[in-house]
């Protein structure tokens, strides 16, 4: 018992960096628990190759199963498989990335295995033998701490919020005979790339996000700027306001009725901060602010802030980060 | 074709949330309950689709009685029928699933919608959880679909980009942030739901797995600071980022 399994995220044949953190939180918790870490690794051909990487995170064993069925890694078709894999190791925890596909995931695998689903925990740890989960609630505004009377127990991990330790360790790869279950009923039949490349607004490490102190769609360029100076790591976010207005998509939505995110640097651009977006973007480690308003309520969660006009102030912040950068 | 949304009462999400020291709820004196804000785009999806298509718009709850009130409020809004299954809800999604795909299997609709998350727990669970029980293909985070002939076509937000995904009907649909903003009530819209039929079963949920220990508030950040006013500022801030906070 104690063992602990982390459901590898992949995505045109490369396991996900989302992966890392992800397993590296198996490694910590399945120490405390007196267990070992396992990664299940699912995908077409050849995703096993290299795949003892895992271990160099924390991950004992990697299991593999490859199959040329697995390589879009459709939900209904991978949460058969992973059921199947779970059943046959008695774990304590499975965990997922609360990404997308995670999300997507984690609800079916949890039903199939008839297991305690745990989303978004932000916290997990083992205090005196005792298995301590947190997530938060409320978009945020509060937090619940959680118990399992059942085990396993499914949790999703929020990214960015647990780290990872990297050493020259190799996990032991174990691969099995995946078996594809036959009734499919959802077909994925397109894909279309959003314009911009960058990183998703809730894996980011930096966020720039911009609220109605921008004033209008045609002003996000500045926004855009600064956050191409801050690096490939960075994506752009936008308070509920800018969204319904349509200057933004939804995708971009920071707070409780878009994405709660905890990147290491948060920029809050003419954004008020209203309670709701406060509530998603509050975690995050360091908070600056740009504001016209001295009173407004997002300085009392900034770290830094800076009362002025955004128009003036943008430009000249590029302008010093891809300096310190270019020196860097 | 005939629609099922199911639907969960919640705290506004304006409200400032209270409890007291060791809460596992928050307190609801004066807290103002909504339709969650997600169930309200599946509610306008499925009136958008039967109205293009024909057939009625079922919209089913588990909760307690004063989800009554947010039943009729979707009645009022155009759905033709209600049912509430009464009982406490817990933080389980599973429990929640089981209940509901155990009303589901009884029926005959072929296309069921949920909110993609409940404005209160956040879990993000219940849809996929209950097509998996019943069964039947789930698409989730959508924000537009269409049904032709057997098949349902979704436009799914997956990070960086659209994912178009086709599913066989019977099927379960997910609904995020897209073009279906709900409508408001009509006057005519709100005496009609008085008269539509709301059916009250007594749900059985069990206990829960997924117990709640206690609820925190998140931690207060500690005191920031004003750097400066205007583009004067800007020089300290990134000394600050790079040297104090250590960040870029």
């Amino acid at each position: 018992m104690g063992d602990v399994l982390a459901i590898a995220e992949q995505r045109d044949g490369k396991i996900r960096p989302v992966t890392h953190e992800l397993v590296g939180a198996a490694a910590s918790v399945a120490h405390g628990l007196g267990g070992s870490a396992h990664a299940l690794v699912l995908g077409g051909v050849g995703i096993g190759d290299g795949a003892g990487e895992l271990g160099g995170y924390g991950a004992e064993v990697v299991r593999v199963g490859e199959d040329a069925a697995l390589e879009g890694c459709a939900p209904e078709t991978c949460a058969g498989v992973i059921a199947e894999a779970v059943a046959s190791h008695s774990y304590e925890l499975i965990l997922f990335a609360a990404t997308a596909l995670g999300k997507d995931l984690a609800p079916r695998v949890a039903a199939l295995i008839d297991a305690p689903l745990a989303s978004d925990v932000t916290r997990l740890e083992v205090e005196s033998g005792k298995l301590v989960v947190e997530r938060p609630v409320y978009g945020g505004k509060a937090i619940a701490r959680v118990g399992f009377a059942a085990a396993p127990a499914v949790l999703s991990l929020r990214t960015n919020a647990f780290g990872t330790n990297e050493s020259q360790a190799e996990g032991r790869t174990e691969r099995f005979a995946v078996v594809i279950p036959e009734t499919v009923r959802s077909r994925t039949v397109e894909f279309r790339a959003a314009e911009s490349g960058s990183v998703d607004v809730s894996e980011a490490s930096v966020i720039v996000s911009g609220g109605r102190g921008m004033k209008g769609a045609e002003h996000w360029n500045l926004l855009e700027d600064l956050r191409s100076a801050l690096g490939a790591q960075a994506a752009l976010g936008a308070s509920r306001a800018v969204v319904d207005a349509g200057w933004r998509p939804h995708g971009e939505q920071v707070g409780q009725t878009g994405k709660t995110v905890a990147p290491a640097l948060y920029f809050a651009v003419g954004i008020s901060g209203a309670v709701q977006h406060l509530a998603g973007m509050r975690t995050s480690q360091t908070i600056v602010a740009i504001n016209k308003d001295p009173d407004a309520p997002i300085f009392a969660v900034a770290d830094y802030g800076i009362v002025g006009d955004a128009f003036g102030v943008l430009p000249k912040l590029t302008a010093e980060i891809t300096a310190l950068r270019s020196e860097g | 074709m005939d629609i099922i949304v199911c639907m969960k009462r919640v705290p506004d999400t304006e409200t400032r949330v209270r409890f007291s020291d060791g809460a596992t709820a928050i307190d609801r004196d004066g807290v103002k309950f909504i339709l969650s804000p997600y169930d309200e785009f599946a509610l306008e999806a499925a009136l958008r689709t039967s109205e293009a298509a024909g057939g009625e718009v079922t919209v089913v709850t588990l909760g307690d009685e004063d989800s009554q009130e947010t039943l009729r409020a979707a009645l009022a809004a155009g759905a033709d029928a209600a049912v509430l299954l009464r009982g406490s809800v817990t933080m389980d999604g599973l429990a929640t699933a089981k209940v509901l795909a155990g009303e589901l299997k009884t029926r005959e609709e072929q296309l069921v919608l949920f909110g993609v998350k409940a404005g209160d727990d956040d879990q993000q669970q219940v849809g996929p959880m209950v097509a998996t029980l019943l069964g039947r293909p789930c698409a989730s985070d959508v924000t537009s679909f269409e049904v032709r002939g057997d098949v349902v076509r979704c436009d799914r937000a997956v990070e960086g980009g659209t994912e178009v995904v086709e599913m066989d009907l019977p099927a379960v649909v997910t609904l995020t942030k897209g073009d279906f903003e709900l409508r408001y009530a009509s006057l005519k819209g709100i005496m009609a739901a008085k008269r539509k039929p709301l059916d009250v079963k007594d749900a059985d949920l069990g206990p829960g797995r997924l117990v709640v220990e206690r609820l925190e508030y998140p931690p207060e950040r500690a005191e920031g600071r004003i750097v400066g006013e205007g583009v004067g500022a800007v020089p300290e801030l990134v000394r600050l980022l790079r040297d104090e906070a250590k960040v870029i």
